[in-house]
């Protein structure tokens, strides 16, 4: 059996992003990816990052994985890293079991890191299911990381940031966008992303959703009409879009298994993408030594994910003994970083929903 | 349908290694770096396999392994998420009828 301090579950923003805070004290830390390599969504961010330079901003987000593997460098006697580790459970006495490079492995840590992200939420509509229907995140993944186009004739269902980036990209990758649809009346994403593919000619419909998917055997095309205030169809404002195909981009949900698995205390915050954990100021849980950051803590975005990690790094190796002289310093630095990201319109939706699952005291 | 120009990124395809799988019995090419997925898709199949129960076409939907919409049957393998297993020369893949057995 293997043992260590610090178990971080994702090698994605927040899972590095820990790995690197917590080592810096002096924690022995394992990352446990179940990718083959480390970077997690960021591997396949074309786009230039916001927020301020503790936060990589104007650096595409490729690029600071790189720059949070070489990080990791220095502190490589302290960093074991496992990648096509799929972690598959949480034993009553604290070992951990996972399946790494198709065999079984058991690790025993004193504290947990979950940074296990989000995925893509669905949504219903007649034909939903029909090949040519894909996550925004996932023709991201096949345009950037492999270079495949998803086809030639794109609609975009939702216009928060990642429908208007993945837009924008897939016409980047020669593939035209016919529209963005949103059904809420105005657009969720950044107005400097929508403003960029609306020069570019693709319309962006708010008010709008998909009436049905059209095809047999894969999509080919698609209806769409217009909502009213009450978010009611219109009879009447159909229109057929010559498509092939359909992009779902709205919002994401964090990715909790192991969470309910090891017994967290859940809560359903729709602010937040969904069921998260109860976590105090330091993003431990109900659950002793069990930490979360990132998406899977609340969807937000890579920026706040990985101050996240760094928060939550240094917690759980404070809460070993590690770095005591640095640790209110670093920690008042995390909190401030994070409170800064979530000012603006967006980060209020954010903060809402974080005060209904941040308990002030720590578990006992 | 490979891009071949890209403002940011490079994918040099034409120095990347070609990658021979045979899909459904016939012969099929991807490039080194590719899933089963990718390369699938880079020739133009997208239907992966049917719902076991009603039918219906199936594809990828996430890509990264979390939704399990592209099961098929790799090497004899049932069941395998092709949209994170990374294309090896010679597999074969297989659409996958009912929910896979184990051999």
């Amino acid at each position: 059996m293997i043992t260590t301090e610090i178990a971080i579950i994702g090698g994605g923003p927040a899972g590095l992003s820990a790995a690197i805070s917590a080592a810096s004290l002096g924690a022995k830390v394992a990352i446990l990816e179940r990718d083959g390599r480390l970077g997690g969504q960021l591997i396949k961010q074309t786009h230039k990052f916001f927020g301020s330079e503790k936060q990589y901003a104007s650096t595409r987000g490729f690029d600071i994985a790189k720059i949070l593997e070489e990080e990791m460098e220095k502190y490589k006697d302290k960093i074991d890293i496992y990648t096509n580790a799929t972690v598959l459970g949480l034993y009553e006495d604290g070992v951990l079991t996972i399946e790494h490079n198709k065999k079984y492995m058991k690790m025993k840590p004193e504290k947990i890191i979950v940074a296990t992200g989000a995925s893509e939420k669905f949504l219903s509509f007649p034909n939903n299911d029909l090949p040519g229907i894909y996550g925004a995140g996932a023709v991201q993944t096949l345009m950037n990381e492999y270079g495949v186009k998803p086809g030639n004739n794109v609609l975009m269902v939702g216009a928060g940031n990642i429908g208007l980036i993945v837009s924008y990209q897939l016409m980047q990758a020669g593939v035209r966008v016919k529209a963005i649809i949103d059904a809420a009346p105005q657009i969720g994403g950044y107005l400097v992303h929508a403003s960029k593919v609306r020069r570019a000619g693709v319309p962006i419909l708010v008010s709008h959703t998909i009436k049905r998917a059209h095809g047999k055997e894969s999509v080919e095309g698609a209806t769409i009409w217009q909502l009213d205030e009450r978010w009611q169809p219109i009879e009447g404002t159909e229109k057929y879009l010559d498509v092939d195909v359909i992009c779902i981009s709205v919002g994401l949900s964090p990715l909790t298994e192991f969470l309910w698995q090891a017994g967290c205390e859940m809560k359903y915050i729709p602010e937040l993408g969904g069921h998260v954990a109860i976590r105090d100021e330091n993003l431990e849980t109900s659950v002793n030594g069990i930490f979360i950051a990132g998406d899977v803590a609340g969807v937000e975005e890579a920026s706040s994910a990985m101050v996240e990690g760094r928060l939550a790094g240094i917690c759980a190796a404070n809460s070993l003994g590690y770095g005591d002289d640095r640790f209110e310093e670093l920690r008042r630095d995390y909190t401030e970083q994070l409170k800064s990201l979530r000012s603006g319109p967006v980060g209020a939706k954010i903060v809402s929903g974080l005060s209904k699952v941040t308990v002030k005291k720590q578990f006992a | 349908m490979r891009i071949e120009e890209h403002p940011i990124l490079s994918f040099e395809n034409e120095k990347r290694k070609k990658i021979k799988f045979i899909f459904d019995g016939k012969e099929y090419e991807g490039l080194e770096g590719d899933t089963i997925a990718s390369a699938l898709h880079a020739a133009g199949v997208k239907v992966l396999g049917h719902h076991y129960a009603n039918n219906r076409p199936r594809g990828f939907y996430c890509a990264i392994g979390n939704c399990s919409s592209c099961l098929m049957t790799v090497d004899g393998e049932p069941n395998v998420r092709i949209c994170v297993e990374e294309l090896k020369e010679g597999m074969v893949v297989e659409t996958q009828k009912g929910k896979g057995e184990l051999k």
